[in-house]
């Protein structure tokens, strides 16, 4: 007998979706037969730890936090690139050496920036 | 620690300071110097900085309720009584009422941290309990007074002039009373003491009654 | 089903049940506690969920850290009245099905700090207890007796019906009146939709006849 080829795609494709939807089903019919829903105010409120909400979820943060960010980016990429370098040094050219020299460069310059703008210096 | 050498000392050091020792007769025996609140920060910095003293470490502060109590003192009196043979003069025991000064008091302890010494026993009197209940805060100078004057404002109501976040502590913000005070009317949640006894006994027969607790404080 | 027929096919090797009872026995077997502890009944429920008590052999070792996915709220230690309306919003904003366990005798009565000026006299005060735990704290024991208590009163619960539990009746509330901060005490001091004072039964409220 011959079969479609996507015919095997079309029965998982259905089996997953029942398999997602069967649950949600269940608990569907559940909830209407037996269950029922009771929501409130305090319920749907959207703060979990038992205080009341208070004042507005966009505020301003420290922009310290993102110059930290920043920092460790510097240190964070550095040691990504820095680890492929080191064990294929020794078949490097000169041109290569000088392409990582350069990169080291603008990693170091941006984190004499950081220094002499007194960021390393939490305060 | 002697105070009585340190109070001669503050006295000669801080110009116009009134201080008095209050003596514990208790085995213990820690007397305690009472300090008037308008000297109280010089005193405060001279234990602090003087070289041979350097109190830098403040252990303890505690409030202390004192309402107006009422002393009867037997004294013997000179009286003219009317005898059997006319008036005599005779000595008579007499019962003399007095009404102490209601005030709130706060007790610091202090050590010295550099020179391994101490305590000494530092009291503040306000001048009443009712609205004249302000007394310099000591947190400018030990920043270990910063919580516990916080907590003996909530609980005693001592209003410490000085102190950088003099809020409640341990009530909330909405809270009125002061607890530890010896007139706190608590409220009346006496509905179920299944072991009641004493006080509790009286306060729940109290609040099912209505009657006033006869006795209980 | 007969009863004996049901533990017969069992033991042949054939599992019977209703709706009813594999809807309860899903239930006491995963109950997630919320993750919160008051004062030091909260040790000894932490030491419950150790290695030497183990908890977690009844289904209860993933204690959660948001109300949402909780289903009992364990009150472990002393309430202050400070603290009262936060536990009683957390109970609120816990979902259906959730149960109540009131650990050691401060969540129950106040306890040794019963006459205390911040001192909630008993959570079930404000929301619905199941199981009540005595002890000062009670020892991991007690609490898993309790435990087991409480997985005992969900094995009975009905599906349908006039005895069906709170959470399965529309007509029964799910969250409780939180207590407001008042200038002497909680307003209201208790929920009297769910707490009266027991009858006292010990004492004679008539004035000392001993003296």
């Amino acid at each position: 007998m011959a079969t479609h080829p996507y015919l095997p795609i079309v029965v998982l494709l259905a089996g997953a979706i029942g398999f997602a939807v069967a649950p949600l089903a269940l608990a569907w019919i559940w909830a209407n037969k037996f269950s029922p829903q009771k929501p409130g105010p305090d319920k749907n409120a959207i703060y979990e730890c038992g205080l009341e909400t208070s004042g507005e979820a966009w505020v301003q943060f420290k922009p310290g936090y993102y110059l930290y960010a920043i920092i460790f980016l510097v240190f964070d990429v550095e040691a990504v690139f820095l680890l492929p370098f080191a064990t294929a040094f020794s078949g490097f050219g000169a041109a290569d050496c000088l392409a990582m020299l350069v990169f080291l460069f603008l990693l170091i310059a941006g984190l004499l920036w950081a220094y002499q703008k007194n960021v390393l210096t939490w305060s | 620690m002697t105070l009585e050498p340190l109070k001669a000392e503050l006295e000669a050091n801080i110009p116009g300071c009134q201080l008095e020792i209050v003596n514990n007769p208790s085995p213990s025996g820690q007397h305690s110097l009472l300090i008037d609140p308008g000297h109280a920060l010089a005193i405060a910095l001279y234990l602090r900085d003087a070289a041979h003293l350097r109190f830098d470490y403040l252990s303890n502060v505690t409030g202390v309720d004192w309402p107006s109590r009422e002393l009867s003192e037997k004294i013997k009196v000179k009286k003219i009584v009317d005898g059997p043979d006319g008036p005599v003069e005779k000595e008579v025991d007499e019962v003399v009422k007095t009404q102490t000064h209601a005030h709130l008091e706060v007790v610091y302890h202090l050590y010295s941290m550099a020179l391994k010494h101490g305590p000494v026993i530092l009291r503040m009197r306000t001048e009443d309990r009712a609205d004249r209940v302000h007394l310099p805060s000591f947190t400018p100078i030990w920043r270990s007074a910063d919580f516990q004057e916080r907590e003996i404002f909530d609980l005693y109501g001592i209003l410490f002039d000085g102190h950088p976040d003099l809020r409640r502590i341990l009530m909330w913000d909405e809270f009125e009373d002061f607890p530890m005070r010896r007139d706190y009317v608590e409220p009346d949640d006496y509905e179920y003491e299944p072991t009641a006894h004493d006080d509790v006994l009286k306060k729940t027969i109290a609040h099912y009654t209505g009657e006033t607790p006869g006795g209980a404080a | 089903m007969d009863e004996a027929l049901k533990v017969e096919l069992g033991r042949q090797g054939v599992f019977a049940t209703s709706l009813q009872e594999l809807y309860n026995w899903g239930r006491r077997s995963s109950l997630w506690p919320l993750n919160f502890g008051l004062a030091c009944c909260a040790i000894e429920m932490i030491a419950t969920t150790m290695a030497r008590y183990d908890l977690a052999r009844f289904g209860a070792e993933v204690f959660r850290p948001s109300p949402r996915q909780a289903d009992l709220m364990i009150v472990a230690g002393t309430i202050t009245k400070k603290m009262a309306p936060q536990v009683v919003r957390l109970y609120n904003q816990m979902p259906e099905p959730k149960y109540v366990i009131s650990m050691g005798a401060c969540a129950i009565s106040g306890g040794p700090f019963k006459q205390g000026y911040n001192v909630l006299k008993g959570i079930d005060r404000y929301i619905p207890v199941d199981i009540y735990i005595p002890g000062c704290p009670p020892r991991p024991e007690a609490l898993i007796e309790g435990f087991m208590a409480l997985q005992r009163k969900i094995d009975a619960q009905q599906l349908t019906g006039e005895n069906r539990p709170r959470h399965l009746n529309a007509a029964e509330p799910s969250e409780f009146i939180v207590p407001k901060f008042g200038a002497h005490d909680l307003e209201p001091t208790q929920n009297p939709a769910i707490w009266h004072a027991p009858q006292l039964v010990n004492i004679t409220l008539a004035p000392d006849e001993t003296k």
